[in-house]
């Protein structure tokens, strides 16, 4: 109880605290005392939720988690049924190959990718020149939207894939059997009996992919200085990063703080309430 | 549910690791305190610059010993967030006594009452800067905040060969280097005169200095915000019409892309600062020794002028307890020809003080630029035209507006009107939001 005041209740007390304050600046603003903290009300609030900026920030990143999560998730669905099927050869191998990449830092994985996506020092664009085509600047327009999302999906892929395979390997082999005895093949055996099997994993992957996509913030900032597509403020957190470090202005990035917490609270709550009525209307029936 | 915290903490890493960041800075600073000045003084100091740390010891072997002052340098990150720590640990009480700021972050730091007026101290090394470097660290005041240590005149690269090659002669106005880089394209169309990068602030701010821009004025206790004044306007029209007429690139600087079309010879030439042969040696190396340095293109010949891009200063803070002492030790650091020859020799930086940017370690031109042996020397004689530059208290807001405003319409190659507008307006607009009187 007590550490759960000290390092969770207290913060998050403090920023809602920092939130409700702003500094007030007399004339100038040079010299002592022309600084002021004062009550600030809501106005943090208000103005962080006609921030253009910020709205605009959340859309981007509405656009690009529409990209993540369904190619993510179904690739590491199709790629855990994959190995789960004793057919498969090197299975460890592949697995770990598979993994691999969640354990590269995301800073360090945007940077990789970064290169590659550079016409000019590209190894593919070199290819691509080889046979006379010429590779599209990836930085720019809608295909940004891809260039990123396929960051954070040779990312995270591994992880939930790793997720669902284990879930995947804590069914009883008697229902593999029963099936096979009635006559399913392996197909259908993955689609009526496998993936309803694993359904709450694919829930939790689910949920715990739409938090880490309102929270994207490293692969757009790293890419940032590579390309004038990618703007200070493209996600809410980077615009939090702005007002905080860059402008100075605690309290307003306290506020969009809070914001982006709620809706993430919201959006993924929200899910799974979604997600356990509905399996809960399954089994009754 | 293990992997939850894990992937949870994975996601926040980058968010922890700078809120880390900021604590740290908050307590590092413990050490330095010191008792009254009746003993001996130690005083902490906050910098980017590398070995300044051997420059330090230099003062504390030699004048610091004398007096008994020991400065102890703490190296920081550069940048925007280091103005954002300083102000956080004077909040807290526990600013160092000595802090590097750049030119343009002094207004925000004197806003935010972290910076010491040491006037009385130092008033006596305004004569060993460029008027307008001087007028700089007084904000326009009779205060001095600050003590001029590096400064960044702004002047033109090109490559000698290349311009030979196609027949170019160097620009000496801003009419003739557009004139340069349409007969480059005629000449030879993949290759561009240069590029227009939207991703460093502080070189649009240099040309618009040079132009004759004032981005902030005071006029009773109001701020006046001239970013889009006439000079600026010209600028940004300069620019934003080459790059739409296509004859200059429009990629950011700094880029790995960047890098190699200048080592390739794709862009031929550079609008830069002293600091330049630096970042070619890093980042075209295959051309050394191809390179030369000219003045910065004129909008009127008969009045040569040079903007200034990046630069710093040592500044003392309130929370010092010994200002004196600290004021003593920037001044010493800035002025004094043993310490200023360390910090070209250490540090690699150029020196604000005029009587220093020839001799020393800057007799000789940088080791890139060895075809141009009077390097430095007509280096000083560009940095004696350095125009005034009048910085505000939300530098940092219209330096972020320029970012994304201005790569938007590079990218769109649409000219830089309303980029200009939007930066103009969002610094108001923030001037006023924060209760700032704004004069209109």
């Amino acid at each position: 109880m007590v550490l759960f005041l000290l390092f969770f209740a207290l913060p998050i007390g403090y920023a809602g605290y920092l939130s409700l304050r702003k500094v007030e600046i007399k004339g100038l603003g040079l010299g002592h005392g022309a600084r002021q903290e004062v009550w600030a009300g809501l106005a943090n609030y208000t103005d962080a939720l006609t921030d253009s900026e910020l709205l605009d920030g959340a859309l981007r990143v509405l656009g690009y988690g529409a990209i993540v999560v369904p190619v993510m998730l179904g690739l590491a669905l199709v790629l855990a049924l994959l190995l789960d099927t004793d057919r498969i050869r090197l299975a460890s191998f592949s697995r770990l190959a598979i993994f691999l990449p969640y354990a590269i830092p995301g800073v360090v994985a945007a940077l990789l990718w970064g290169f590659l996506y550079l016409p000019a020092v590209s190894p593919f664009a070199y290819l691509l020149e080889g046979v006379g085509l010429s590779q599209p600047d990836l930085l720019d327009g809608a295909p940004l939207y891809g260039a990123l999302a396929n960051i954070a999906v040779w990312g995270g892929t591994g992880f939930n894939m790793i997720v669902i395979y284990t879930s995947l390997r804590a069914i009883p082999v008697e229902v593999y059997e029963a099936a096979r005895l009635d006559g399913c093949t392996p197909l259908q055996i993955a689609l009526r009996i496998k993936i309803p099997m694993v359904a709450p994993s694919l829930v939790l992957t689910f949920f715990f992919s739409i938090i880490a996509t309102l929270q994207v913030f490293a692969e757009p900032t790293t890419l940032k200085p590579l390309t004038n597509s990618v703007s200070t403020t493209w996600s809410p957190l980077m615009k939090v990063y702005q007002d905080a470090f860059v402008k100075g202005d605690i309290h307003a990035a306290a506020a969009e703080a809070v914001l982006i917490a709620a809706a993430t609270l919201l959006l993924s709550f929200g899910f799974l309430r979604l997600a356990n009525s509905r399996t809960k209307q399954g089994a009754s029936q | 549910m293990s992997y939850a915290s894990y992937r949870r903490f994975l996601a926040m890493s980058a968010a922890v690791a700078l809120g880390g960041s900021v604590l740290a800075g908050c307590g590092s600073s413990d050490d330095g305190d010191a008792g009254a000045r009746s003993g001996p003084v130690e005083l902490t100091y906050w910098a980017w610059a590398p070995g300044l740390d051997k420059v330090a010891d230099l003062w504390n072997k030699g004048p610091g010993k004398k007096e008994q002052i020991t400065v102890t340098v703490k190296k920081q990150a550069s940048g925007d967030d280091l103005v954002t720590k300083i102000v956080t640990a004077a909040k807290a009480k526990q600013a160092p006594d000595l802090v590097q700021a750049e030119y343009q972050a002094l207004p925000t730091l004197v806003s935010n009452d972290v910076l010491a007026d040491i006037s009385d101290e130092a008033d006596g090394a305004r004569g060993a800067f460029a008027p307008g470097v001087w007028q700089q660290v007084t904000l326009g005041s009779d205060a001095v905040y600050a003590i001029p240590q590096d400064s960044g005149p702004m002047m033109f690269y090109y490559r000698e060969d290349l311009f030979e090659k196609y027949g170019l002669k160097v620009p000496a106005t801003w009419d003739e280097f557009a004139e340069t880089a349409r007969a480059l394209k005629k000449k030879a169309p993949d290759k561009d005169l240069t590029t227009f990068s939207a991703n460093d602030s502080g070189l649009f701010a240099g040309l618009a200095q040079q132009a004759g821009a004032r981005w902030w004025t005071t006029e009773g206790d109001k701020w006046k915000v001239g970013i889009d004044d006439a000079a600026t306007r010209k600028v940004a029209d300069f620019w934003g019409g080459l790059v739409a007429e296509d004859v200059i690139d429009n990629q950011p600087m700094y880029t790995p892309a960047w890098n190699k079309a200048l080592n390739t010879g794709q862009q031929i030439g550079w609008v830069s600062a002293v600091w330049a042969p630096g970042t070619l040696t890093t980042a075209a190396p295959d051309t050394k020794g191809k390179w030369a340095m000219a003045p910065l293109p004129q909008w009127t010949a008969s009045k040569p002028a040079t903007g200034s891009w990046g630069g710093s200063t040592t500044a003392v803070t309130n929370d010092s307890e010994h200002k004196a002492a600290a004021a003593a030790f920037a001044t010493w650091l800035n002025t004094d020809p043993k310490a200023l020859a360390a910090l070209a020799e250490e540090s690699g930086i150029y020196p604000a003080a005029t009587a220093a940017q020839t001799g020393g370690a800057l007799a000789e031109a940088p080791d890139y630029f060895s075809n141009q042996p009077d390097f430095y020397t007509e280096a000083a004689a560009i940095a004696k035209t350095t125009a005034p530059a009048a910085w505000g208290p939300n530098v940092n807001v219209a330096y972020t507006t320029f970012k994304d405003a201005f790569g938007r319409a590079a990218k769109n190659k649409s000219g830089f009107g309303a980029a200009l507008t939007a930066m103009q307006d969002k610094t108001v607009a923030d001037l006023k939001k924060n209760g700032f009187g704004v004069a209109r």
